[in-house]
């Protein structure tokens, strides 16, 4: 037994409005837990981020964050589409979303790369036709 | 820059949020996408926008910015201010356009800050 946290989400795809529910819950937690502002913000960024990208580009899919003494790990995993060409995916501005995705706020292409640039580690497991999963994390 | 005064110069409604009239925030960013805000926006700074949804909302949630203006008449719903007032952000609404509301608060001293990376 180790004394880590886990939390888990089921983000659903069909309901734009509740997309960054997660991410506002894990964010609650980690005030509680009493971690650093900086931090928080970190984490609360990278999710929300991966969170809107489960919901625009996959449909939905699960989100699980262990907070360790060490570390706040976020997985982030859907059985959506999949991404052809990861390093295209990680350029900045490169974006898929469609028109109604960017009316919504989101298409920018800068997602991935924000993820990348407030995580400590990220890597991206993905598969055409299989699906996605992030896993990012921020050091304590 | 003080939130009453921003209030002032661009003639907005204030939505949410009346016991923040007195926060000052030291920056100003405006965006349509969101993304854009969480790659280059510090928590002390004013959110202006034109998207009309509960992202614009959570977007400021997650950056620890309290205050959103919507410029161009956009109204948010009583289910985006009950989100605001959860998460204790001030909401403005102002009938200027994107480019006037921010050409008002920069020409009144409100600085853009820098761009992140
Ligand atoms: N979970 C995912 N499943 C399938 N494709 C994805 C997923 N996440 C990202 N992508 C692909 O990678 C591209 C880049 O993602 P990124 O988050 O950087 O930008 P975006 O989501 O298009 O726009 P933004 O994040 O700025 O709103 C997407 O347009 C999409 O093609
Ligand atoms: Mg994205």
């Amino acid at each position: 037994m180790d004394d880590s946290l886990v939390l888990e989400y089921d983000v659903p795809g069909d309901d734009f409005t509740r997309a960054g529910e997660a991410s506002s819950a894990t964010k609650a937690t980690l005030k509680r837990l009493g971690l650093p502002a900086d931090i928080i913000r970190r984490v609360s960024i990278v999710m929300y981020e991966g969170e809107i990208n489960m919901v625009i580009h996959a449909d939905g899919g699960k989100a699980t964050v262990t907070v360790s003494p060490d570390a706040v790990t976020m997985v982030l995993k859907d059985t959506g589409p999949g991404i052809p060409d990861v390093d295209k995916a990680m350029q900045a501005g490169w974006s898929t979303a469609s028109g109604a995705a960017r009316d919504l706020g989101f298409g920018a292409g800068m997602g991935l790369p924000n993820m990348k640039k407030w995580s400590d580690r990220m890597t991206i497991d993905t598969a055409v036709g299989v699906g996605t999963t992030v896993t990012a994390v921020i050091d304590l | 820059m003080q939130i009453r005064k921003i209030r002032e110069l661009l003639n907005a409604e204030l939505l949410c949020g009346e016991e923040m009239l007195d926060d000052e925030v030291s920056y100003g960013f405006g965006a349509d996408l969101m993304s854009d805000a969480l790659a280059h926006t510090d928590s002390d700074t004013l959110l202006l926008t034109g998207l009309c949804n509960p992202q614009a909302i959570r977007t400021a949630d997650m950056l620890d910015i309290a205050h959103v203006v919507f410029v161009r008449g956009k109204r948010p719903d009583e289910g985006m201010l009950r989100l605001a007032r959860e998460s204790g952000i001030c909401v403005l609404a102002t009938r200027c356009t994107m480019f006037k509301a921010c050409g008002l608060l920069y020409g009144a001293g409100l600085s853009g800050g820098e761009l992140h990376g």
